[in-house]
């Protein structure tokens, strides 16, 4: 039969899926019931956060669809709920459901890009750390120390402040993902830096490095194709985790209302607002956008522990 | 048959250590007296801002020559008594043998001092002695106030214009009112000298203010039996009503809404509630040629009176009575309560809420498409102020109005909104005067910066015909005829959709049981009548 292109691109990834499949750390995740049950969680929420626009109910921002009468209508099941919201509603009639799908966009986008953001700071940094040395290692690493001696949550206000009110005030909605990335970029890109610092050197002293050395490659091509790809092992494991911490940090700090603005909430706005009614008895619009943060970060968390220990050549 | 002697004598001076110390604590009652706001009274200046809270706390340390009492009945404070000698001149007899918190005595100089800073450059109070021209001293304890037209209700007018030393000010370099548009401060805000049954103690902005009783208050009648008072501003919601149920304060206003059934049924706990005098109104840029925050350039389409009404219709009172002040307001079309003299109720009838019309309204003044605007809005000020301005969003924007929505705290909203910074804004008013003349003159005439006039008008909405019945209104002294004036000013406005009224919220103030206080419908409280058992 003649094989056309969609064919051939169609069976190299389901080559590349079972040569995955078959490997170690295939085999590894095939039998790791933690792993396979986390894995899953994160991928229904991810993916319904992904595809929210399809997915949700009703579009939570679109203002002219929100009718007041509807609003603090508790969850489906309970008597004076409605199957219309499964959830229940907020205090302006907004659907919960909805509202936390379009806000675990916003926490997974935000988590996302600060990672990233974070890996591209911190490797690029480590790998130059540790493969010049001298006295910018030296520096480099007085700058982590000082950095690790604050907690990151405190980093990541100073910055956003920072930039708040170096900011005007009209283009502050705008901004203010880009400032929140990297509010959280900057507070987290630390533990990647020394870690590549440590992995390079010991990469650094190996033969093929010096082998390429002589021949004259030059050192930032050496840094980027020989040893880069070496030390990127734990780095990948610690940026699983991270991402789960850059979420929390953004919810935490939209939940003291300097994250994300209120037009685009996050899973931390919602908690913020649902917060002031859980005295007065409307339980679900706080404890719905909490269970879905702590199950998401959960499942990243548990996910990342997996890589971890199936790339630890030592429990293998 | 216990140890040694000497044990037996450490042991009794122990005990009798322990009871000299708790008895006492146990019999005298109320030393301190902690109570909270959503929002902070922004200076000490009993001039500087015309906001119920800043001179709700104020009044415990400054008075006026004539206050107000329990039912909101004229009392005389400064002023010993008071009569109309003249068509335009009033003789007040001044209190004797009063002195200021730092000893001075109270004189009628004093009087006069008052007087032009409260209507001079950088008062918030002007209103109030707007009809003043001028202010005779005859002794040192009688003084001739003269008005520039008769003012049969000048005595309602001034319980809002409080008395500084003139010398402490001078002192202190605070002649001047601290302008809250300016942002100038001066000691005035930090510092008090007034003849209040209070003194100021300390004063930290956005944290705490402390007072103390002075106990060479003239009137040694009050109820109270507070000597300390610490006033804490806690904006959120949650941490108020948590604060009070945890026993840290005593005292908190205003109740989030959707807590009063929880607290008014918590034991050692009790919520006063009663209708305020404060109605809550929305308000337009009028007097742009082109709005500065909005989306339409060239004109502005708060001119066109088919705007303002697709506004009015669009938005449904009743839902916001229902669902965010769950039943905690009355929907009013007038911008004066039912209490205010001058209210008619056949002039309380809000056009229906009506969406429909509202599209058709806009498209037929030129926004088929309807436009953007934005708003501001304070979120500790009022009643659920920033939950009703995102209702209020979010029906705008089925008719097709974008609203760009500017929430923050009054710190910083009044001073923008003063400044007429805005195209569309909230506002509550409490006539500080019971009496409609206060509002006309001060949310719907002409904005006139040297007099004072319209100083509240902040969207500019402007009709001569009311401005005019307004003067006419200050010096009417036959009742009926006054009442007819007021009606046909208040039909103007109402028919000219010169403000868009929402509704008068509801007072709730949540305290301990054991805390005994006067609730003013104007939501003063007043620490003298404030009794903790």
């Amino acid at each position: 039969m003649i094989s056309t292109a969609p064919d051939e691109a169609m069976s190299a990834v389901t080559r590349m899926g079972s040569r995955l499949w078959d490997s170690d750390i295939g085999y590894s995740f095939r039998h790791s019931p933690v792993a396979i049950g986390a894995a899953a969680v994160a991928l229904v929420l991810v993916g319904s956060a992904v595809f929210a626009h399809w997915v949700a109910p009703y579009n939570p921002f679109d203002l002219a669809t929100l009718n007041l009468l509807d609003a603090s209508t508790p969850p489906a099941w309970s008597d004076k709920g409605s199957v219309k919201f499964l959830l229940g509603t907020d205090q302006q009639g907004r659907d919960v459901l909805s509202a936390i799908l379009y806000g675990m966009r916003v926490s997974l986008a935000i988590g996302l890009a600060a990672v990233l953001l974070s890996l591209v700071v911190g490797v690029g940094l480590g790998l130059l750390s540790g493969y010049i040395g001298g006295r910018l290692d030296a520096f480099l690493m007085r700058v982590c120390d000082v950095m690790l001696s604050f907690p990151a949550i405190l980093v990541a206000l100073l910055i956003d402040g920072v930039l708040r009110a170096a900011l005007p005030r009209e283009s502050h909605g705008e901004v203010a993902f880009v400032v929140l990335v990297v509010a959280i970029a900057l507070s987290g890109w630390v533990q990647y830096a020394r870690t590549v610092r440590g992995s390079t050197l010991i990469e650094k002293s190996k033969e093929y490095v010096q082998a390429a050395r002589v021949i004259g490659v030059s050192p930032l091509a050496i840094m980027v194709r020989h040893v880069l790809p070496n030390v990127l092992g734990p780095v990948l494991v610690l940026a699983t985790v991270h991402i789960a911490a850059a979420i929390l940090t953004e919810a935490t700090l939209s939940f003291l209302g300097v994250g994300v603005p209120p037009t685009s909430p996050s899973l931390g706005t919602l908690i913020n607002k649902g917060n002031e009614y859980l005295f007065s008895g409307e339980w679900w619009t706080v404890i719905f956008p909490g269970a879905a943060l702590v199950l998401l970060v959960l499942s990243v968390n548990l996910l990342g522990d997996w890589l971890r220990d199936a790339l630890n050549p030592r429990l293998r | 048959m216990l140890r040694s002697p000497l044990t037996q004598l450490l042991l009794a001076l122990a005990l009798s250590l322990i009871a000299a110390v708790t008895l006492p604590m146990s019999g005298a009652a109320a030393a301190t007296f902690r109570f909270a706001n959503q929002g902070d009274a922004l200076s000490m200046d009993p001039h500087s801002l015309n906001e119920s809270l800043q001179l709700s706390v104020t009044a415990n340390i400054y008075e006026p020559l004539v206050g107000r009492g329990k039912k909101l009945e004229l009392i005389p404070l400064r002023a010993t008594s008071w009569q109309a000698t003249a068509a335009t001149v009033w003789r007040f007899n001044l209190r004797r043998g009063v002195t200021f918190h730092d000893g001075t005595p109270f004189t009628a100089d004093d009087v006069i001092f008052s007087y032009h800073r409260a209507q001079g450059d950088g008062s918030d109070v002007k209103t109030y002695v707007q009809e003043i021209s001028e202010i005779r001293k005859i002794d040192e304890h009688t003084i001739d106030i003269v008005t520039r037209a008769p003012f049969p209700i000048l005595p309602d007018v001034i319980s809002l214009w409080y008395i500084m030393s003139k010398s402490w000010c001078e002192r202190n370099k605070a002649t001047v009112p601290v302008d809250r548009r300016k942002g100038i401060e001066n000691t005035a805000s930090f510092e008090a000298n007034g003849t209040g049954p209070f003194r100021l103690r300390a004063r930290e902005p956005s944290v705490k203010t402390t007072l103390v009783r002075n106990l060479n208050y003239w009137d040694k009648t009050i109820p109270t039996n507070i000597e300390e008072a610490i006033f804490t501003p806690i904006g959120n919601a949650s941490t108020r009503v948590a604060a009070l149920l945890s026993g840290e304060i005593d005292m908190m206003e205003p109740v989030p809404v959707q807590d009063i059934p929880r607290l008014a049924s918590a034991p050692g706990l009790k919520v006063l509630q009663a209708p305020e005098l404060r109605t809550i109104f929305l308000g337009m840029d009028q007097k742009r040629d082109e709005l500065l925050y909005s989306n339409v350039k060239g004109k502005n389409p708060f001119k066109d009176k088919r705007v303002r009404q697709a506004f009015y219709q669009a938005i449904d009172v009743n839902a916001i009575q229902k669902v965010v002040m769950r039943g905690a307001a009355t929907p009013s079309a007038l911008m004066i309560a039912p209490g205010i003299k001058g209210f008619a109720e056949d002039l309380n009838k809000r056009l229906p809420f009506d969406p429909e019309a509202s599209k058709k309204l806009l498209t037929d003044a030129g926004y088929p498409e309807g436009f953007e605007v934005g708003m501001n809005c304070p979120n500790d000020r009022y009643v659920a102020d920033e939950e009703i301005c995102k209702a209020v969003v979010a029906m705008l924007a089925r008719v097709g109005v974008n609203v760009n929505l500017a929430a923050e705290t009054k710190g910083t909203y009044f001073p923008k909104i003063l400044r007429r910074d805005t195209s569309f804004y909230m506002l509550g008013w409490t006539p500080g005067t019971y009496d409609a003349h206060n509002p006309l003159n001060a949310l719907m005439s002409t904005p006139d910066d040297k007099s004072g006039r319209g100083q509240f008008n902040l969207g500019a909405y402007s009709n001569p015909k009311v401005d005019a019945l307004t003067v006419q209104i200050a010096s009417e002294t036959e009742p009926a005829k006054r009442m007819a004036l007021i009606h046909e000013a208040m039909q103007i406005h109402e028919d000219d959709i010169g403000h868009i009224p929402l509704h008068q919220q509801a007072l709730a103030w949540a305290m301990k049981s054991n805390v005994d206080t006067v609730q003013m419908a104007d939501n003063f409280m007043f620490l003298k009548w404030t009794v903790v058992k």
